[in-house]
């Protein structure tokens, strides 16, 4: 199948890969990781968020899957830098579908981008009960 | 310190390779010139009908399609007579066991078929099910092999047909033909032994006699021929007798009607004669590519796993899973490089390769195998180059893979609670 100009610009160029525990200085505190998928299912991506003042002020990811899933976790990654976590929990598996140019069958893909970012939210307000 | 961030990667081209690199011959072949040039003059001279016994046209056409019988019977050790040519091997795996369940309906009811077979087998098996036939799918050991004893195990009084391909398409793995054919005649003389002879005809020996095979299915676009035209080899001493697919006017024995495409039928046979000329020394050549792309790889990349047996294997395959990165992204990066993939994102499916299950490859390693299958054409450059690209292709996508992050770390992902979706 053919993929979108914008799947292969992420897919060769991927945004934020990485992880925050390699860096010097970093407060565990302010990371929220989310992992969802599984290898059994060929999809496993890894979001991390680094909250400060409220915002997100970086974000990194890793990703076990197909192109699609490295561009859709590679552009969530973007998307949700600068946001509060509340505007960060409102982004829509469609807007990823939309900006990819995502075909029916890679609509999981975008699921799974969504998934990860709820779930590090989940895991830093864990961390910081109110 | 920042998290390596993945360059792009850099792999030159050597001087006499031109991309795309097919390197996909188990899917199919590039047609051989020396066959199109057999072929050529049976679309615009001698174009009659094979089957047209009253003037040259025809009988032109029926010597060429009788020349090209002898060419194909030779490369599996039958005669000429008892070739039977169809559309290509789904129509010859359809023939064979719809037609033998079909005649033999009132002998028995029984089939004995392999996991790691074809879909046109398979999936014709679950139709004759469907039609009130048993079928028992027997699973391989972990190396892609059944054995004799297992075949004769499955075997009851009501079996009619035992279908084992002799070279899987996937990992290509080769059965032990001479011994299963054995034993079942030990077993039963009357039940018939089909093969899906597909990918070994034309690569490796293969002897009909010798194995004791009754139907074979074979086809041309698998060894340097056309698509379109396959054959299904029917053993006439002791006679076999199956009901036909097709009906009409009583062509290849009654068992297969329809106007013979002889500029095909030419060609297929062109391919065979060439493939008995040739495949020893090919056979060296392609194993000798294999074994370099293998060493190649396993030479820089850890983690990597060859899926099926290496020593019982046809030359030009090679079936690997590289941990940690997913077979589909792999594809990508070797954009230039026709191979294919076990992985879900590859099929409609969205299940992984389930041959690679039916040899128990776990379902995260089967997501990550890429096939290689190597071809009269290809040059050891072509290898050297995809050995690098593949080498530098897996650990650019291993820099983006948490798996391989956590496996760096000593983490096993069999103990993390995963959420399946």
């Amino acid at each position: 199948m053919a993929y979108s100009e914008k799947v292969l610009d992420h897919y060769e160029n991927p945004r934020n890969v990485g992880t925050f525990k390699t860096e010097a200085d970093i407060d565990k505190d302010e990371i929220g990781t989310g992992l969802v998928g599984a290898p059994a299912c060929g999809d496993v991506m890894r979001l991390e968020i680094r909250v400060r003042d409220g915002l997100i002020a970086d974000a990194k990811f890793k990703t076990f899957g197909c192109g699609s899933a490295i561009a859709s976790s590679s552009l969530a990654t973007e998307m949700i830098k600068g946001m509060t976590l509340d505007q960060a929990a409102t982004i829509k598996n469609t807007q990823i579908v939309e900006e990819l140019n995502l075909p029916p069958v890679k609509i999981h893909c975008s699921v799974l981008a969504e998934d990860a970012i709820k779930a590090a939210i989940e895991d830093y307000k864990k961390k910081h009960p109110k | 310190m920042s998290a390596p961030n993945p360059d792009k990667i850099a792999v030159s081209v050597p001087d006499g390779v031109k991309l795309p690199i097919f390197m996909d011959n188990h899917s199919t072949t590039a047609v051989d010139l020396r066959v199109v040039q057999a072929m050529l003059p049976f679309f615009t001279n001698h174009y009659g009908n094979a089957a047209s016994r009253n003037h040259s046209f025809g009988w032109m056409a029926e010597a060429a399609v009788e020349h090209a019988r002898g060419q194909i019977a030779a490369l599996l050790g039958g005669d000429a007579k008892e070739i039977v040519f169809t559309s290509g091997a789904t129509e010859s795996n359809n023939l064979a066991l719809k037609g033998a369940a079909s005649f033999l309906r009132k002998q028995g009811n029984h089939i004995i078929t392999v996991e790691t077979e074809h879909k046109s087998v398979l999936d014709t098996c679950k139709r004759l099910q469907r039609e009130g036939f048993e079928v028992t799918y027997l699973r391989p050991a972990s190396d892609g092999l059944v054995s004799p004893e297992q075949v004769v195990a499955a075997m009851t009084d009501k079996t009619i047909v035992v279908s084992i391909m002799t070279a899987n398409n996937e990992i290509g793995v080769v059965q032990p033909m001479e011994a299963i054919g054995a034993a079942i005649k030990a077993r039963n003389p009357k039940c018939l032994f089909h093969t899906d002879a597909v990918q070994a005809f034309g690569k490796i020996p293969f002897d009909v006699e010798k194995a004791k095979i009754d139907l074979a299915s074979i086809t041309a676009h698998k060894l340097y021929g056309p698509k379109g035209i396959g054959a299904l080899w029917v053993r006439r001493k002791p006679r076999v007798r199956i009901d036909p697919l097709i009906d009409g006017g009583g062509h290849e024995r009654g068992m297969r009607s329809g106007t013979l495409p002889v500029p095909m039928i030419v060609g297929f046979g062109k391919a065979a004669e060439l493939a008995k000329g040739e495949m020893a020394a090919e056979a060296i050549h392609l194993r000798a590519l294999r074994d370099r792309l293998h060493r190649g790889i396993t030479a820089r990349l850890t983690e990597t796993y060859v899926n099926g047996s290496l020593e019982r294997r046809l030359p030009g395959n090679l079936n690997i899973s590289f941990a940690f990165v997913e077979g589909e992204s792999l594809l990508m990066a070797l954009k230039d490089v026709a191979v294919s993939s076990g992985s879900a994102c590859t099929s409609a499916s969205l299940e992984p390769s389930y041959v690679l299950r039916a040899l128990g490859v776990g379902e995260e390693l089967a997501h990550t195998s890429i096939r290689f299958g190597l071809g009269r054409f290809n040059t050891e450059a072509e290898v050297d180059y995809v050995i690098d690209l593949v080498v530098k292709s897996v650990e650019r996508l291993r820099t983006l893979s948490p798996l391989w992050e956590m496996h760096q770390d000593g983490i096993d992902i069999s103990t993390i609670q995963w959420t399946p979706h």
